[in-house]
């Protein structure tokens, strides 16, 4: 993971995001359809996208769910206040719980503590606190404080992208 | 709420973990659900038209493909809460923006071409609103993606 990717495949890549921002057609051969598009040959459309998820610019090539619709419509973002020497082992290990959607460490600043963010999801609202707890419990003593922000209303939801003139 | 069969339970754990990427990636997965793999794709584009999958295809690490992002929050006031969130959906770089019932009570996503765009839009906001803006960019990554038993 995290080996940097060429210049050359970085322009590639970023053909290939244009091409697949909506997603792919469910066809019979997805890379003779991607292949098409970005006039390459099949072998090397698919070699680009193996070099891709080795260096960790493709996560994956997936269906994504949509978690209202299967009844996952509860989640908040629990942060935490962990020992340094301790968070880069704890922050994998929280990760790894099923229940995490997001994992990072973020930094301290005056006024928030919180260094390590886990976005958790479940049924309903007790799950989530249930799932809280086990990360309390796994993080122990190297744990000072902790809450959870649940959200409460969508103000704003546009797909990431990246804006080149942030003064629009 | 949809209703997911044995077989939809199936499908879906397994595409979470994504295509293989082999030549006759339908092939493999048919051989490994023990399904033709027409009705693996026919079911797929029916979850997808019932919005119960919101998309297939490659999920990108979009800040390995250049790009600046920070996680950012505000402290609003209450009677100025509808405002500010006018204020910032005006704002392009602003993706995702969410109340949170918190002291930190809106919570937004930043994505800009450069770092320097995070700082000026950080300047901007604080500008226009006269809050400032606590700046909470990643450090490290833990983890990415969820893998719900279905």
């Amino acid at each position: 993971m995290s080996d940097c990717i060429s210049p050359s495949d970085l322009k590639l890549a970023q053909r290939l995001m244009s091409f697949t921002e909506a997603g792919m057609p469910l066809v019979d051969d997805p890379w003779a359809w991607l292949a098409g598009r970005m006039e390459l040959p099949v072998e090397e459309t698919l070699a680009l996208l193996q070099r891709l998820q080795d260096s960790g610019a493709i996560r994956r090539i997936a269906a994504v769910p949509n978690h209202y619709r299967l009844g996952y419509t509860f989640n908040g973002m629990t942060v935490w206040d962990v020992d340094d020497e301790h968070i880069d082992r704890l922050g994998q290990e929280v990760g790894n719980f099923h229940f995490v959607s997001h994992c990072y460490r973020r930094p301290r600043r005056e006024g928030w503590r919180y260094n390590l963010f886990a976005m958790v999801h479940g049924l309903s609202a007790e799950e989530i606190e249930r799932e809280r707890d086990l990360v309390r419990r796994h993080l122990g003593e190297h744990c000072r404080a902790d809450t959870m922000l649940v959200s409460s209303k969508i103000l704003k939801k546009t797909g990431l992208r990246i804006h080149s003139k942030p003064k629009e | 709420m949809t209703e997911l069969d044995d077989f939809d339970r199936r499908l879906l754990n397994r595409l979470q973990h994504g295509l293989p990427l082999v030549r006759h990636p339908w092939q493999e997965l048919a051989s490994e659900l023990d399904a033709p793999q027409e009705r693996i794709r026919q079911r797929l584009q029916e979850l997808l038209d019932d919005g119960t999958l919101t998309r297939f295809g490659p999920m990108y690490d979009i800040e390995q493909l250049g790009g600046a992002f920070t996680l950012a929050a505000l402290s609003v006031p209450e009677e100025r809460f509808d405002e500010v969130a006018r204020q910032l959906d005006q704002i392009a770089a602003v993706a995702h923006n969410y109340r949170r019932e918190h002291e930190y009570n809106m919570w937004f996503v930043l994505a800009t071409a450069t770092p320097q765009g995070i700082l000026d839009t950080i300047g901007e906001i604080e500008q226009l609103t006269g809050l400032s803006v606590l700046n909470l960019p990643k450090e490290t990554t833990y983890h990415v993606g969820l893998h719900f038993p279905l």
